[in-house]
């Protein structure tokens, strides 16, 4: 877009809507810094973490100005729809003079027009002004776009215009951000965003909100299978979950151990599975050996999280945690370790590492006591997000009717050119909505052109 | 031939470039500045090389994936995206000299990538395993690299205002002397910012879009969602503001210049300041 022309386009239309335009520029700018805070003051904590983190007072401030979940701040909200009312009568103010424009095109060029236009050349000619509209037509046809002819009273007047939806990108702009905030709003209203975890072989039929409510999803969802697996750097690869979908305790077909992986969701009626987290349930067993270093069969010993086992010199031995894969925190090693705590009859009690790869390692401890582990025979969970948005769809509609507006807005240009012949005499002129020097180099291309053409068969 | 040994060269390549823009705006002489563009496109040559190497060592190491999953590789396509935009600017308008304002973002950027960035091809975190990854990124860096382009314009504009009202135009000498008027320095803003805007506008379509396949919210209000708004409001201001009087010349230079501040923000200020979703890096 370039200035002049446009500057004259727009001016009448300027001067109305200034204050509403100060308005654009005030919500763009106060939305901007307003929307920092909730970035730098972390959102949604525990009440408690706040009080430790600003103390007392501070946090009593920040609270009674919603700072703790200010993106649904009657203030941050209140910006939004006033952004909103502001576009939406900006646009209602405007959009109709130019729908009217488009629907009714000035096909006629007076002095005041033409004395507005940035291009114009006008020439003599001694062809009839019938037969010049006819060739000027033809050419403005092949070289431009097809061309309107009218009859005026001293002659004939041809207009033609090219992608005149080039006035309209801004409108289209303006509405997808409504019809966004229509679907935020449909989704907020109708659909929910829950937690569920399911237990490997187990099934759930409510999720827990994010505001801690229980919702009923109508149906069962089953895990059947739940598996983990990394790269040699210890970086996890992929998380799966296989879940079934069960109508009245019955499997519904089509929906039987689906595999769920991150970025790869279950939909079933309209509610949404996405894979993202898991654990270790309780109930898992843990399998370690144990041997004297002077000698005898290793012992095996089971035990669950949390559980003490007696030991052949009549210690005890206790298991703090474990891992099914030790490189996530310690980076040189890997596979499966546990974490135990062994209390000797006689001596002092030691907390350690062993590790399932290196069954070896725990002799170098010195030890009398030869610890190995052998892996666990853990029960995973799944945890899956819950969602249900059925105002994910006009979201979506109203973020390509943004792409295609700003398409519009900043890439296409409405071209106009008037052709006004009297006896004796020809005018072109016209002029272009966006990138007025390009549209100029043309216009020049092909008012020469026109020149041509009308005076050729005459000479 | 590694893609590491092929970026040392890019660098070395766009500092080559960048003095000869220097020299261009000491010398006047036009073969000096002919030989800058060449030298710019001769490294984004040799970066695109580098790229598309480094995305065949990474499947060789068996992580296959678009060289676009960490601060390194994002920093280094940042640059590379740099230099497109300004070298298309200047296929278009033939202003050369806003090479010297503008790849030094880009050699900035791939000095900083060699040398203070881990340059590990690391293999992808279950959460980047998607296609929307290669659409986000692309989207965001090429509008982040419009952006730059506008700020180094938007520095050149206020250089030259200011000569402009201190004598006139005619008998300005020094290094503005070949600078394009401030008219037009005021329209080229403009037009990177028309380049930048709607791509920025995808880039955050794609996000949002990528965000509800991964975790069934398409706007969580994330610090780097958030920042990204931010700068989706300031260009948008930008935009709207030209329509008001006041709002053209040293103002949008200017408010270019602030929305280039938060989209640096936006991208490295977030990752290395605040915690989100965006922790690993991109």
């Amino acid at each position: 877009m370039t200035m002049p022309c446009q500057a004259r386009g727009f001016a009448t239309a300027l001067r109305d809507g200034l204050s509403s335009l100060r308005l654009t520029l005030f919500l763009l700018f106060a939305l901007a810094l307003t929307s920092i805070i909730g970035t730098v003051v972390q959102q949604n904590l525990a009440p408690a973490e706040y009080q430790q983190r600003y103390g007392t007072g501070t946090s009593k401030l920040f609270n009674a100005l919603d700072l703790f979940d200010m993106y649904h701040s009657w203030w941050f909200l209140l910006l939004l729809v006033l952004l909103a009312a502001n576009l939406f009568a900006c646009s209602c103010k405007r959009f109709p003079a130019v729908w009217r424009h488009l629907r009714r095109p000035t096909v006629l060029m007076d002095e005041t027009l033409e004395r507005s236009l940035p291009c114009r050349e006008e020439f003599p000619t001694t062809v009839a002004p019938e037969q010049a509209a006819e060739r000027a037509a033809a050419l403005l046809l092949a070289e431009f776009a097809p061309p309107l002819r009218t009859a005026t009273a001293d002659g004939i007047q041809l207009f033609a215009q090219k992608t005149p939806a080039g006035r309209l990108g801004a409108y289209l702009v303006h509405l997808s951000i409504i019809v966004i905030f229509g679907g935020a709003i449909i989704g907020s209203l109708f659909g929910f965003k829950a937690y569920v975890s399911i237990n490997e072989g187990a099934s759930a039929t409510t999720a827990v909100s994010r505001a801690g409510k229980p919702i009923e999803l109508g149906f069962a969802v089953r895990c059947d299978d739940f598996g983990v697996s990394f790269y040699d750097t210890g970086a996890p690869r992929e998380f799966k979950s296989l879940l079934t979908i069960l109508e009245n305790g019955r499997p519904v077909p089509g929906y039987e151990r689906v595999p769920v992986i991150v970025n790869k969701p279950l939909t079933y009626k309209g509610i949404t599975f996405y894979q993202s987290s898991y654990g270790q349930a309780d109930g898992g067993i843990y399998r370690f050996t144990v041997r004297q270093r002077s000698g005898g069969t290793p012992i095996p010993l089971t035990l669950r999280q949390g559980e003490s086992a007696r030991l052949p010199d009549g210690g005890s031995m206790h298991l703090l945690e474990a891992t099914d894969e030790v490189s996530r925190f310690i980076p040189a090693v890997s596979g499966p370790a546990a974490r135990i705590e062994v209390h000797p009859l006689r001596g002092e009690s030691s907390a350690f590492i062993v590790f399932a790869n290196y069954p070896g390692f725990d002799e170098q401890r010195g030890a009398p006591l030869i610890f190995t582990y052998a892996g666990a025979d853990a029960t995973m969970f799944t945890g899956l997000q819950v969602a249900k948005d059925p105002g994910v769809w006009v979201v979506w509609s109203g973020c390509l009717l943004m792409v295609a507006g700003c398409y519009l807005a900043f890439f296409v240009s409405h071209r106009r050119i008037w052709v006004r012949i009297t006896p004796g005499r020809v005018i072109v002129a016209g002029g272009a909505s966006k990138n007025q020097p390009a549209f100029e180099r043309r216009f020049a291309e092909l008012a020469a052109r026109l020149r041509q053409t009308i005076a050729r068969e005459d000479q | 031939m590694t893609s590491s040994l092929l970026f040392n060269v890019t660098t070395f390549v766009y500092l080559l470039a960048m003095l000869c823009f220097f020299a261009y705006l000491a010398s006047r002489n036009g073969r000096v500045g002919l030989a800058g563009s060449l030298t710019a496109l001769a490294g984004l040559l040799i970066q695109s090389a580098a790229i598309v190497l480094r995305w065949k060592e990474s499947y060789d190491l068996g992580r296959g994936h678009a060289p676009l999953s960490n601060l390194y590789e994002s920093v280094v396509f940042f640059s590379w995206s740099i230099v497109l935009i300004f070298l298309l600017l200047d296929v278009r308008y033939r202003y050369r000299v806003i090479g010297a304002f503008v790849i030094p973002f880009a050699l900035f950027g791939m000095a900083w990538a060699q040398l203070g960035l881990d340059s590990g091809i690391e293999p992808l975190v279950p959460a980047l395993q998607s296609n929307w990854l290669l659409y986000h990124v692309i989207t965001c860096f090429i509008g982040y690299a419009a952006f730059a382009v506008a700020c180094g314009i938007s520095i050149m504009y206020l250089l030259q205002s200011g000569k402009e009202q201190a004598d006139r135009p005619a008998q300005s000498g020094g290094i503005a002397a070949l600078f394009p008027p401030a008219r037009v320095l005021d329209d080229l803003n403009y037009r990177a910012i028309v380049i930048g805007f709607p791509l920025l506008t995808l880039g955050i379509i794609t996000g949002a879009a990528w965000a509800n396949y991964a975790w069934g919210t398409y706007w969580s209000w994330d610090p780097k969602e958030t920042w990204s708004l931010i700068v989706w409001f300031i260009y948008a201001a930008f935009l709207h503001a030209r329509f008001t009087r006041g709002w053209i010349g040293r103002r949008a230079a200017w408010l270019s210049i602030a929305g280039f501040a938060a989209t640096i923000f936006c991208y490295l200020g977030v990752n290395l300041l605040l915690s989100g979703l965006h922790s690993y890096g991109g």
